[in-house]
């Protein structure tokens, strides 16, 4: 009983956080629940007694994934700074 | 709002359909569990998901690790790399914090290497490991001049391709048969392979988060 209430909560938060993921007006905390979807679709998989594809999903489509998509955030950032800040300057 | 309504209806309809594939699915389907499973003795390794990869689908596996060298030379032909803007003394635990977890990391790796062919783990997940080992080393901005090395970086990104189509040149002269194991030998093979694909793929991993080729000036 107790494990069907958590798998049906498990579900429901995995729900929640793919469509934050994706709606999340903040892109920073778009990428931190992608990155929490991630941990708890390993989770996941760990309840379909898929011990191997828990760890996969963890270390690369959580791990690797969020770092690789939060330096990309980083650089956009950069480089929207950079575009606003050469515009400033431009006389108009 | 008009513009939307086709599409609304190709997804309805895309659902049903796949509702209607998975619901037509025969409940307890026979699949190859139990032939798999009975070929488990002669595979080398006793975790089923191992065999699977390296020995009665070796041939998918050695096309997957070719696709991650694929997205690295993707990636190295579009841009050069760069460093994290900040700097180590702008992260003051950062240090403290890699002298334990890399050991650590380096460790775990290996042993998920290890305990592949008996239980879950595998080259995959221990070079994820290797891979998030070396990512934190980038974020620290430590081991810079290992990036000039670019031939042995190039080296260790092929070994698991080159080691992988190796093994399987080998092992058809021995038995005629692609990625056919001689008998008995099955174990060794896969280890083989996997130390190989291990080190390319936490190498692959890594890399790809330093975002395009090593730049020579930043040496």
């Amino acid at each position: 009983m107790i494990l069907q209430i958590f798998d049906g909560l498990l579900l429901l938060v995995i729900v929640v956080l793919a469509w934050r993921s994706l709606n999340d007006r903040d892109v920073f905390r778009a990428v931190i629940s992608f990155i929490a979807l991630g941990l708890l679709i390993a989770v996941a998989w760990v309840r379909l007694r898929a011990p191997d594809v828990a760890l996969a999903e963890a270390a690369v489509g959580s791990g690797l994934t969020g770092a690789l998509i939060l330096s990309a955030l980083v650089r956009m950032r950069r480089r929207e700074r950079a575009a606003t800040a050469t515009r400033g300057e431009a006389p108009t | 709002m008009t513009s939307r309504m086709p599409i609304g209806v190709l997804s309805l309809a895309l659902l049903a359909a796949l509702g209607w594939a998975v619901l037509s699915l025969p409940l307890r389907p026979a699949g190859l569990t139990a032939a798999s499973l009975a070929k488990l003795p002669e595979s080398g390794v006793t975790n089923p998901v191992t065999a699977v990869l390296l020995n009665y689908r070796g041939y998918d596996t050695l096309l997957e690790i070719g696709v991650l060298l694929l997205a690295i030379v993707a990636v190295w032909s579009l841009r050069r790399g760069e460093w994290p803007a900040s700097h180590l003394h702008d992260r003051p635990l950062l240090m403290p914090l890699l002298r334990v977890v890399l050991p650590v990391l380096l460790l775990a790796a290996g042993y998920l290497l290890w305990i592949g062919a008996f239980a879950p783990g595998g080259a995959f997940q221990g070079g994820a490991l290797l891979g998030g080992a070396i990512v934190l080393v980038m974020l620290g901005g430590l081991a810079r001049r290992a990036l000039a090395f670019e031939r042995l970086l190039r080296a260790g990104l092929v070994l698991g391709v080159i080691v992988f189509a190796a093994v399987c040149a080998v092992t058809m002269l021995l038995t005629g048969g692609l990625l056919q194991f001689p008998a008995g030998t099955g174990g060794t093979w896969i280890m083989v392979i996997e130390s190989a694909a291990l080190v390319s793929i936490g190498l692959t991993l890594g890399l790809l988060y330093f975002g395009g080729r090593p730049n020579a000036h930043h040496a």
